[in-house]
């Protein structure tokens, strides 16, 4: 709601001042983005964390040849693959907010604190006991939404740098939690609230729906208003945008406020799954886990571009290789190596200038007489 | 006349005070887990059933504070001082002020470094490699055991004390037992949700764990996860998969009372008992205590965990 109200507040000053040639400017924009000419460059930004996933799933299957069967049983899809989704499922709710707030050119270090408050409140509220479902999750949203102001109206408004506005929350967030659940881990017996962590609809887990469902609603919104070229502007260049007419402030603070909602439901998912509130624990570090799964999706920390969907691939290759390490059988102290060195390999393999480096050493005896 | 044999009587009556009830100070790291709680909790208990004058002080996990509680411990000249530390470095210069006012110090739960073990009389800690030997005894002594009996070991923090310790007096014991062995090990940091994740994947990867006899968990936050991973798996945890780990928190004594696991060896928090034993030893004269004194908790089943959950739920 608040999205829309700042693309109202922020299209019309706009339209006054520039008139026509600004909106065929948005149109052409536009039109660039998804022109066929780029297409191919478009392909090669899927192509290789799609890559990087498929080997990474190849890896697992030679380690486990039970890795790709599916079976459907107790009325749902269980198998190893269904198990990465919807583990992914927390970190890829807040990568789909992360992926915004890094393309204004911010950074949102306190979701994962966010997730340990919001699930500290649903907690205490089911042990209330006379709370419906309905309502706890609303309260947990709005709770999610009090914190993206806080970091919103820091960084917009009192001109904060986000990494040290959001640090405040990351840090003092984990303590509000802990004050709620009194440094005790918080535990309730509520099966319809746990269903939507554990729970499943139509054969797929109920997380892995409500990431297709918020990947939806936010590619909608982003992609099919004006609100994603925005603040992909605000990221490129916020003067600009404001002279433009872009409310660029308006701008970041919703994305924060987009990003609080994500931590939310995030939290939401973590608590019902294990049917308690962590506080020491929920969401500790999955932040860095979302900051990475954006970049390994291509967008650049300086903001200006961002993709979803590809943010989504990131965090899938992350829990892949959670996976593929637990799976693989090797003493635990290797656990953050192996994973600090795939991550580089993928990211190597993502880096065009790398890419080109790789082949001219590969095709030098070719080249050699011909291109030189 | 009368305000001087008032003023005498006072007098005395702090001389009674001071010889007769002895006054501790103990320096607590905070209140950052329930097993904390419960440790100072109990040693409170403690000094009021042996009418010592206990004067406490809550650090919030910082060293600093528990350096200024010591020194004001020293300051108002009480018979002995206990310290939990937060840390194991930065002690010698406080310790060294406690012994040059002849006051006895004695650490408990982690330990500290210092050249000069003389600044303290004792350290008294659970031992998690006999934690660790009592949940092997247990499950290996167990009819499932007997035969072919592949385990699952979910680890700690790797790095951590416990963890190591733990792992390492529970293989002691699974070495002279060659029909088991531990087939998966992985860490799941202590926590639920972790313990949930790898479970997960684990059984998964062993053909959904119809080969597996025992769960052996490093704590019992990540047996509790890990109890969910099985119940999913569609395996029922404490008839198909034994289930022993180590701690004894409430919500493990309830999984036991219903069925879902079946041992754990509690995570001793009644060190207040021994210390003043210690204390009083010295302040009677014995100065040669050995430097270390291990707890062990006791091993608990799924028989006495209904009343042990109602117990400790109510604390």
């Amino acid at each position: 709601m608040t999205t829309e109200g700042v693309i109202l507040n922020s299209s019309q000053p706009e339209q006054q001042n520039a008139g026509q040639s600004n909106a065929e400017q948005l149109k052409a924009a536009r039109q660039a983005r998804y022109s066929p000419g780029q297409s191919a460059h478009k392909f090669s930004l899927y192509l290789y964390p799609l890559l990087a996933l498929a080997l990474l799933l190849l890896v697992n299957l030679l380690l486990d040849p039970q890795f790709f069967s599916l079976q459907w049983q107790d009325g749902r899809l269980y198998g190893p693959l269904i198990d990465i989704v919807n583990r992914s499922a927390p970190v890829a709710l807040l990568a789909i907010g992360m992926s915004l707030v890094i393309a204004t050119g911010g950074i949102d270090l306190s979701v994962g604190a966010v997730m340990a408050i919001c699930g500290a409140v649903c907690a205490n509220l089911l042990l209330l006991g006379d709370w419906s479902i309905p309502a706890v999750i609303g309260l947990a949203v709005l709770t999610g939404l009090a914190c993206g102001l806080v970091n919103g109206v820091m960084v917009s408004y009192l001109g904060i740098q986000p990494i040290v506005a959001t640090l405040v929350l990351m840090v003092a967030g984990r303590g509000v939690a802990q004050l709620l659940n009194q440094g005790q881990i918080v535990t309730f017996q509520n099966p319809d609230f746990a269903a939507l962590g554990s729970g499943d609809f139509l054969g797929l887990p109920v997380p892995v729906w409500l990431v297709l469902l918020a990947l939806l609603v936010m590619q909608l919104l982003l992609r099919r208003t004006a609100l994603g070229l925005f603040i992909e502007a605000v990221g490129c260049n916020a003067k600009a945008s404001r002279y433009l007419g872009i409310d660029d402030k308006g701008i970041k603070l919703s994305v924060y406020l987009l990003t609080g909602c994500c931590a939310a439901l995030a939290g939401i998912v973590a608590t019902a799954d294990i049917q308690g509130s962590d506080a020491n624990n929920a969401g500790l570090w999955l932040e860095l886990d979302a900051i990475l799964a954006v970049v390994i999706g291509g967008a650049a920390l300086t903001g200006g571009r961002f993709s979803l969907p590809r943010a989504v691939i990131g965090v899938l290759i992350i829990q892949a290789l959670s996976t593929t390490i637990v799976v693989s059988g090797l003493p635990a102290k290797f656990n953050l190596l192996i994973k600090a060195l795939v991550i580089l390999l993928v990211l190597m393999l993502q880096s065009e200038l790398f890419r080109n480096q790789l082949k001219a050493l590969f095709s030098f005896g070719k080249a050699h007489g011909g291109k030189a | 006349m009368k305000i001087k044999s008032i003023v005498a009587g006072l007098s005395l009556c702090f001389i009674c005070h001071s010889s007769f009830a002895t006054t501790i100070g103990f320096a607590q790291v905070g209140s950052e887990s329930g097993w904390r709680t419960s440790f100072s909790e109990s040693v409170k208990a403690e000094a009021k059933k042996r009418g010592i004058d206990l004067k406490f002080s809550d650090a919030q996990q910082k060293q600093e504070n528990q350096i200024k509680a010591v020194r004001s411990f020293i300051a108002q000249g009480v018979d002995a001082i206990i310290i939990a530390p937060v840390v194991e470095t930065g002690w010698t210069p406080v310790l060294k002020e406690a012994k040059r006012a002849r006051i006895p110090v004695v650490i408990v739960d982690r330990n500290v470094q210092v050249q000069d073990e003389s600044l303290f009389v004792t350290r008294i800690a659970s031992d998690f490699v006999e934690e660790g030997r009592k949940a092997a005894g247990w499950l290996l002594s167990q009819p499932q055991a007997q035969q072919q009996c592949n385990i699952i070991e979910l680890q700690g923090t790797v790095g951590a004390t416990a963890a190591i310790d733990r792992a390492k007096g529970f293989n002691e014991v699974l070495a002279k037992h060659p029909q088991a062995k531990i087939v998966r090990s992985q860490t799941a940091e202590f926590t639920r949700a972790k313990g949930k994740e790898v479970m997960e994947s684990l059984l998964k990867a062993e053909q959904g764990g119809k080969d597996i006899c025992a769960l052996w968990a490093h704590n019992d936050e990540m047996a509790l996860g890990a109890i969910q991973a099985i119940k999913e798996a569609g395996l029922k945890p404490g008839k198909d998969l034994l289930v022993v780990s180590v701690d004894g928190v409430p919500d493990y004594f309830k999984a036991m009372a219903d069925g879902d696991a079946n041992a754990t060896v509690e995570l001793n928090p009644h060190l207040g008992g021994p210390a003043f034993d210690v204390i009083d030893a010295y302040l009677k004269g014995k100065k040669d205590t050995a430097k270390l004194i291990s707890t062990t908790g006791e091993l608990f089943l799924q028989d006495t965990a209904a009343a042990e959950y109602e117990k400790r739920r109510l604390n």
